[in-house]
């Protein structure tokens, strides 16, 4: 039997007060795309530092393709590849020279390095901009370059840290495209991110807060789990609407949404009576209110909520 | 294949890195150029003024061996000895020569009493002139003490025997070995080679790891197998080339344009050059590796570097004349050991049966700076 690509238990990791990963248990499947879903500070990032044998863990274990990551980081390092949070590619060399660098460090050459180095530049879409400082690359084709030199070596588990952070949605949307691929294609993938939508493209997603998990299921499941009704509530001050509804009765929660209000209910009769008439109260302009499907945002905030804890970030 | 890919990847870095190539070829060289014609301790034509109170031939006679010596040169005639102050005051002259009335007398009568056999039943009496010497400058003044002592002494015997031939009892024969005009270019140059190097070297490798800190480059290499003692090889090999050259360069400035002798062995000095520089850029990394700043750690780099490589490698100051916590520091100042091998080399021609001990010393160096260099290099991320 496989070993699963990731699994780690009661993982745990302080610096100095501060507790960044707090006892976080949890395993990775074959092939699958895992989300790691959580404001910064989350714990997010630390978490996969931790499983790429960046950082050490101050408390539990945690295995990675069936290798310890406090003892066996060297044998990891060959079979992950990874992708940081910032770009970090070499900005003064070209593109074919990043290539050139990435496959020496994972010992990639001869028929394979040509093999690789046209897969990547294709990937990327940069055939033909091999000599191009990549310093001097638009941001989307910079990451798209990162990724390829991150997969060169065609690991069986893949690392991203908020590899679309900074590029547009169109850019966003290619980006995931390509890691889709990697995944069919039957590479493990790792991936944190902030993005509730990137969110929804995940197999399965760790819901984290304040280096805790929360919660870890696939995005439909997820959604269940907030049995309450939701309305969406337009008005002039929605600041000062959320202030008001979350003493009110019969509200269980309310959060900002974009520019909107979204209140979490007991019951939908008595919601669409009351919410207008505490908007009044506080002199908040009503503009309406629908009953919506709960968003992943709206699962987050009721998680956290429901720990008895604050969101941040 | 790693190791060389670190390397390849230095090395483009570094080419397309202005401020590094500056650092790597031009500053060396200005140094070289600045240090090897500022730093003099020849000294000729010490500006000096004369009050000869006394106008007799004799006097004027002992004016002109002080010309004539090419030490000193007559620069002002004053007509009192108040204006002596004022000039040296002034800085106008760095020395007086002031010869009083009644000097020819004096002499005459010394010479007399000395003409006597045993001199018993003379007058005792020498003929006295006044120097005065601007101490500011201790070293000039010294030497100019000198210079002024030893013709002043020729004088005297010169008017002591009054054109007998007399053979003294005890001659030296001084012959200055490795050095014999006493030319200071051939002390300053090679042992410059060594300051210089370290400074450069150390601040090279400065930048290095610092960089790839700042730019978030690190972490990416980090999570590749590549082992950090790989790393800090692979980045040593293009920096090891660029000192080789500049070594090499140097070196033939010294001959070409100094006209410094090099009378030992090229090889020699070639790996020796090579242990020294190891040791300077590991210094550089160790840093480059703990502030993880470039500006913290280039100036660390200078600090480290520069003042011990000028002050304590007896380059300026004699180690041996040092107090013993200074000599005791020295020890670990690399420059020390490198300024004792281009000297050795260029200057004696001394070879490896002579300077094991400052190779033994200098691969110490390496080692412990490569080491430290390594572990200082986690590949932790914060």
């Amino acid at each position: 039997m496989r070993a699963d690509p990731a699994r780690v238990h009661e993982l745990t990791r302080r610096f100095g007060d501060f507790t960044a990963v707090d006892r976080v248990t949890f395993a990775v499947r074959h092939g699958e795309i895992f989300g790691f879903l959580g404001p910064n500070g989350a714990g997010k990032t630390t978490t996969i530092k931790m499983l790429t044998g960046l950082l050490r863990p101050t408390q539990g274990e945690g295995w990675v393709d069936g290798l310890d990551i406090g003892r066996q980081p060297d044998l990891i390092r060959r079979r992950i590849g990874y992708m940081s949070q910032r770009f970090s590619l070499y900005p003064d060399l070209r593109v074919d020279e990043n290539i050139a660098l990435f496959a020496g460090l994972y010992g990639i050459a001869g028929a394979r390095f040509d093999d690789r180095r046209s897969w990547v530049l294709a990937m990327a879409g940069l055939l033909g901009r091999e000599r191009s400082l990549t310093g001097e690359l638009p941001l989307g084709f910079k990451q798209r370059l990162a990724l390829g030199c991150a997969v060169l070596h065609e690991p069986p588990i893949l690392f991203l840290d908020e590899p679309t952070s900074g590029v547009d949605p169109v850019a966003r949307r290619a980006f995931w495209d390509l890691i889709d691929s990697l995944a069919s294609a039957g590479t493990t993938v790792l991936v944190t991110t902030h993005y509730m939508e990137e969110a929804e493209y995940c197999h399965r997603l760790a819901l984290m807060n304040r280096g805790r998990l929360i919660a870890l299921d696939t995005p439909a499941a997820l959604k269940t789990r907030l049995e309450h009704p939701i309305f969406e509530v337009r008005t002039d001050r929605p600041p000062v609407a959320v202030e008001a509804l979350r003493g009110a009765a019969g509200v269980v929660d309310a959060a900002l949404f974009g520019r909107a209000v979204h209140v979490v209910v007991e019951d939908e009769t008595t919601a669409r009576s009351r919410i207008p008439e505490v908007l009044a109260a506080r002199a908040c302009a009503f503009h309406g209110m629908r009953r919506v499907p709960p968003a992943l945002e709206d699962v987050f905030v009721w998680l956290v909520r429901r720990e008895g804890g604050a969101v941040e970030g | 294949m790693r190791l060389g890919a670190v390397a390849r990847k230095e090395w483009i870095q570094l080419r397309r890195d202005v401020r590094s190539m500056i650092l790597a070829f031009v500053l060396p060289m200005f140094l070289l150029l600045f240090f090897g014609y500022a730093i003099r301790w020849d000294i000729r034509d010490i500006p000096l003024a004369v009050l000869d109170q006394d106008g007799s031939p004799q006097s004027r006679e002992l004016v002109e061996a002080f010309e004539a010596s090419g030490y000193f040169s007559v620069k002002e005639r004053p007509g009192a000895a108040r204006e002596v102050a004022d000039l040296l005051a002034r800085g106008t002259v760095r020395a007086a020569l002031i010869i009083p009335p009644g000097f020819a007398v004096d002499l005459a009568a010394a010479a007399g009493s000395g003409g006597e056999a045993g001199g018993a039943a003379g007058t005792d009496r020498s003929a006295p002139v006044q120097l005065l010497l601007d101490g500011s400058d201790a070293n000039t003044a010294t030497i100019s003490l000198g210079y002024a002592d030893a013709i002043v002494a020729r004088y005297s015997s010169r008017v002591l025997l009054q054109g007998r031939e007399v053979v003294l009892p005890v001659r030296a024969e001084p012959r200055v070995w490795y050095n014999p005009t006493l030319e200071s270019a051939n002390m300053i140059v090679p042992a410059l080679v060594a300051v210089i190097m370290s400074i450069i070297a150390a601040m090279l490798t400065a930048l290095t790891i610092s960089r790839e800190w700042e730019r978030g480059t690190m972490e990416q290499l980090a999570s590749t197998p590549v082992h950090r003692l790989e790393v800090v090889l692979g980045k040593l090999i293009p920096y090891l080339g660029i000192g080789a050259v500049d070594v090499s360069i140097a070196v033939a400035a010294g001959i070409l344009v100094f006209g410094v002798p090099f009378r030992g062995s090229v090889l020699l000095l070639g790996a020796l050059t090579l242990l020294f520089l190891i040791g300077a850029l590991g210094v550089g990394m160790f840093i480059s590796a703990t502030l993880k700043s470039q500006v913290l750690a280039t100036q660390a780099a200078i600090v480290a570097t520069y003042l011990p490589a000028l002050l304590l490698s007896g380059f300026l100051f004699d180690i041996a004349s040092m107090p013993v916590v200074l000599r005791g520091i020295t020890y670990i100042v690399p420059a020390r050991y490198y300024v004792a091998v281009t000297r050795g080399i260029f200057l004696k021609g001394v070879g490896a049966d002579v300077l094991w001990v400052q190779g033994l010393f200098m691969a110490l160096f390496a080692a412990v700076g490569l080491g430290l260099a390594t572990r200082m290099f986690r590949k932790e991320i914060g």
